[in-house]
């Protein structure tokens, strides 16, 4: 496989020269092992040292036992996305360990186990035997310990083979045991021995190195869920429901263990703010209802199995016309699919969610800085709308260290939407809870409790007119149901506009959410390796501005990327702009694994050959 | 007990608690179980406007609309009031929930919300009108059916029912009621102590379906409730603005002071000599009743006022959360610098 001249990512070839800042690191360990903090250890201290990284933890569904890797790809032109080759495997596991060294390609430097023998697998690798088992046990007397210990030695392995820097080895270390002072000398010491132990055994490094720069100055280090938690807390959020589930586990998580910090009354010690662990997703998402429409701003996170529970109440939400917000981790589906691996899986089921006609702005974050902003902005979009609102992430933008621009502060209030308190109701003249007065489609709600004897009325998920009383009568439904389809889509212009980056080509490639860090660097892939400029358009959110038909128009082919086995987003597309449905191409990624730029490149690129071949 | 006044402590009228007209069939006992609802608001001098009336799915659950016309409501899905009135009762605790279902919409759809709010002690008078069938779907059984007992169309009801009020009390739901729609009078005693009440306070309401389920051999039957009903006490519900007007002649009664400065007032009656505050005694006479099918007890079987609600666990502002100013709820710049810093 030929790398691109504008990113020559190792090339694992017979190139005896080192390999600077461009390199990625697999390490294989069992599930349970404790081998995250080392991980995340090494992939801190490649960020220290100024040097653009990405992490990804492709774990089991389980809790001990099972095989686990963890990759981090450096990168100096700042890719982010998955790569699907190894340079350098560190095998800590004996189960996957053969097929781990087989799966690299040549060249790669292997770092595992003196014990399990595995240089005599393959003659085109860079093999270096270390004695864990033996080290560990001089390094660390207490032997409950050592399965735990044994990771930081190989930190210190690597960080010789690699010139990762030990001061900030210590630095990312200080910042994992902040609150653990005896944990922090065991685990320094053990990777200074690992280290002590390599420079005094490995004659030649590995040809994959780092390279202090200043590619990361300012730049967090953060994972997507910690991200939309932190958008609803500025948003002020009061209430969340939500019940477990990965990957979604930790937005919830994340914002109780900011509400302990930042929603504290100083005076009084109580809350401003209610997180309730709901029985199931059935229940969750009618906490949410019902906070929603007593007036609190209201929100809760799940993924795929959770929506086809809470869709009952969904469809309640868009006919009854109460705002929520739902956070949607997508995992692979359908069923337990994969629960702990990544997917675009659930795009047409929230679109259309619930029975009957419904439709529901959606909107998709592609990075940490817009998981914070559309945390914030969905809230605006409910309560605007007055109906549920879905935020689409995955669990690779979700559960991943990702790195980004610092989060700003948001400027200017809060969008609480057309809401009437007791003057607004007693100036509005003939109130109706479900009248369109402004020709928007979006009515005026009042919020229980509000005095002035004005503005009660009776919410229900059955046919009701603009008064809000029970109705069966054709006319007033058919008039109801069309009112609601003008509101969310007005509601297009309103949402994250799509985001075009065109240099002039007749080929163009559409993506959303998590695909966005593998097409950035496809479309220089195409450039640099075939010669094919590419124009591009990030979708943002769903209803559809009148752009996106008229940014199709203007291409001759135009690819949509996503991550599922149907194409379900150019499906969307072909269904709401049939005009142009002619014209989208399909590419489809759907292992589980983050999407990676070589998938979309090879598919361009034959894709490409047979247009030109039938034209 | 004297005439009702013709004004509240509020100064408004029994009419400024009616509702829209029922559509239920006539004679049906839900139409009391209303009426007796806005007598017991009206007597107890709530604001309309502060009450949130919840109900799922079912014609139990058409009934919030019959009542309280000053009040917000909101009639959700089948099985799922507890969710929305656990919701409501977050965003503004100032709110009196009263939520109305049946039995199909509590002990078979919504068992598993049902259980979970008693568990919180989610603020919210709720009712089950209890009438063992299905009426909106024409007269099936369903899990409140006496074993043994007769359906409309001849089927025996071969399983044993489910008994709310012996659940609640397991389940630690501190106000646990019984009565019968025919009589009105212990009713609305039990309704303004429930509307007093702080947590959730569960009233499971014998409520006869005339059109399905009120002939011979059925267990739920009008005649069969008045045949049957045994109180197991004299009840009066003293609010705290009142002077004790309740008197009972003899014996020994009971006073349970309620956190809101209100009184229940109890006075056994006959063979029984239950205490509502006697967890163990409740179960016992629950069982009975439950175990002999000529036994009717109704009255308030189990009281305790003392356990914390949902939002005094959850440690909850004062302040309903609703309309907190943004000011209380965004963290300060200085706070997000800090955030971003422990991030890099």
């Amino acid at each position: 496989m030929s790398e691109p001249s504008t990113a020559p990512d190792s090339a694992a070839t017979a190139h005896p020269e080192p390999i600077v800042n461009r390199l990625s690191i697999q390490i294989a360990t069992v599930n349970g092992s404790g081998s995250q903090t080392a991980n995340n250890t090494l992939l801190r201290a490649i960020f220290q040292m100024g040097i653009p990284v990405s992490g990804k933890n492709l774990f089991p569904s389980n809790i001990a036992g099972l095989p686990t890797w963890f990759t981090i790809r450096a990168n100096a032109d700042g890719y982010t996305a998955r790569r699907s080759e190894v340079d350098v495997l560190v095998c800590m596991n004996a189960q996957t360990s053969r097929e781990d060294v087989a799966g690299v390609p040549p060249g790669a430097t292997v770092v595992y186990e003196e014990s399990l023998k595995l240089d005599t697998l393959r003659d085109d690798l860079d093999f270096y035997p270390v004695p864990f088992a033996k080290l560990v046990r001089e390094v660390c007397p207490v032997v409950s310990l050592r399965r735990l210990v044994v990771n930081m030695l190989y930190v210190g392995v690597v960080a010789h083979l690699l010139d990762i820097e030990l001061a900030e080895i210590e630095k990312a270390l200080q910042k994992a045991f902040a609150t653990k002072p005896k944990a922090l000398d065991l685990n320094i010491d053990a990777v200074k021995a690992g280290l002590a132990w390599a420079e005094e055994n490995i004659t030649t490094q590995s040809r994959f190195r780092v390279q202090r720069m200043d590619k990361t100055a300012g730049k967090v280090l953060v994972d997507g869920n910690y991200a939309t938690a932190l958008g609803a807390l500025f948003a002020g959020v009061t209430v969340a429901a939500w019940y477990p589930i990965t990957p979604s586990s930790s937005v919830t998580e994340s914002l109780i263990e900011l509400a302990d910090r930042y929603r504290v009354d100083p005076e009084t010690g109580k809350r401003n703010i209610a997180i309730i662990q709901a029985e199931d997703e059935l229940a969750a998402i009618g906490n949410v209802i019902g906070a929603a429409w007593a007036g609190a701003r209201a929100m809760t996170s799940t993924s795929g199995p959770g929506i086809s529970l809470m869709s009952e109440f969904i469809g309640l939400g868009y006919y009854a016309e109460i705002p929520a917000v739902i956070v949607n981790v997508q995992r692979t589906g359908p069923s337990t699919g994969l629960p702990t691996r990544t997917m675009q899986g659930d795009v047409m089921f929230c679109a259309y969610n619930s029975h009957g006609d419904t439709r529901h702005p959606c909107i998709y974050p592609a990075n940490i800085e817009e998981a914070y902003e559309f945390g914030r902005k969905a809230f605006d979009i409910a309560e605007r709308y007055q109906t549920p609102v879905f935020v689409l992430t995955d669990l690779d933008l979700g559960m991943n260290l990702w790195m980004a621009d610092p989060f700003e502060y948001p400027e200017g209030g809060i969008d609480r939407g057309k809401v009437l308190d007791q003057a607004g109701l007693a100036a509005m003249e003939d109130w109706g809870r479900y009248k369109d007065v402004d020709g928007d489609g979006i009515p005026y709600r009042s919020i229980p409790g509000t005095p002035g004897g004005k503005g009660a009325y009776f919410t229900r998920g059955s046919g009701h007119d603009e008064y809000a009383v029970y109705s069966e009568d054709g006319d007033v439904y058919a008039g109801n149901v069309d009112r609601l389809k003008r509101k969310i889509q007005g509601s297009a212009d309103y949402l994250p506009q799509p985001i075009a980056d065109d240099r002039g080509s007749k080929v163009g490639i559409i993506a959303y959410g998590t695909s966005e860090a593998a097409v950035a660097e496809a479309r220089d892939q195409l450039r640099g390796e075939h010669g094919l400029e590419t124009d591009y358009l990030r979708l943002r959110a769903f209803p559809f501005p009148a752009s996106v038909q008229q940014w199709i128009e203007a291409h001759d082919r135009v690819y949509v990327v996503e991550q599922n086995r149907d194409g379900q987003m150019r499906n969307l597309m072909r269904i709401e702009l049939p005009e142009i449905s002619v014209k989208l191409d399909s590419i489809r990624h759907y292992t589980g694994m983050p999407l990676d730029a070589r998938t979309v490149t090879d598919a361009v690129v034959a894709a490409e050959a047979n247009a030109e071949g039938a034209n | 007990m004297a005439a009702a006044p013709k004004t509240n402590k509020l100064g408004l009228m029994v009419k400024d608690y009616r509702g829209g007209d029922s559509t239920l069939c006539k004679g049906c006992g839900h139409d009391v179980i209303t009426n007796t609802i806005i007598s017991a608001f009206y007597e107890m001098g709530v604001e309309p406007h502060m009450v949130a009336k919840l109900s799922g799915i079912g014609c139990s659950s058409k009934t919030p609309a019959y009542f309280l016309n000053g009040a917000w409501g909101f009639n959700s899905v089948h099985g799922r009031m507890p969710a929305i009135a656990t919701g409501a009762a977050l965003a503004n605790r100032d709110l009196k929930n009263i939520g109305v279902s049946g039995d199909g919409d509590t002990a078979s759809i919504g068992m598993g919300q049902f259980v979970h709010m008693l568990r919180r002690n989610t603020p919210v008078v709720y009712l089950v009108e209890n009438n063992g069938v299905y009426g909106l779907t024409k007269g099936q059984f369903s899990a409140t059916a006496d074993e043994g007992s007769v359906a409309k169309g001849g089927a025996t009801c071969d399983l044993p029912p489910i008994d709310l009020c012996t659940m609640a009390i397991e389940l630690g739901c501190g106000f646990v009621a019984r009565s019968f729609s025919g009589d009105r009078k212990q009713l609305l005693q039990i309704l303004k102590a429930a509307i007093a009440y702080e947590g959730t306070a569960m009233i499971d309401i014998l409520s006869p379906c005339v059109t399905f389920n009120n002939h011979k051999g059925s267990t739920k039957s009008y005649d069969w409730g008045k045949g049957h009903e045994g109180p197991v006490h004299e009840l009066g519900f003293v609010p705290h603005w009142e002077e004790p007007a309740v008197e009972f002649e003899g014996g020994k009664s009971v006073e349970v002071p309620l956190p809101d400065g209100g009184v229940v007032w109890i006075k056994p009656i006959d063979e029984h000599d239950h205490d509502p505050r006697d967890r163990v005694a409740a179960l016992n006479l629950l069982r009975e009743d439950y175990e002999n099918e000529a036994v009717f007890n109704t009255g308030i079987m189990y009281l305790d006022p003392s356990r914390e609600t949902l939002q005094d666990d959850m440690d909850l502002s004062a302040e309903p959360l609703w309309n907190m100013p943004l000011e209380k709820l965004r963290p300060s710049r200085e706070s997000l610098d800090q955030i971003v810093d422990s991030l890099r």
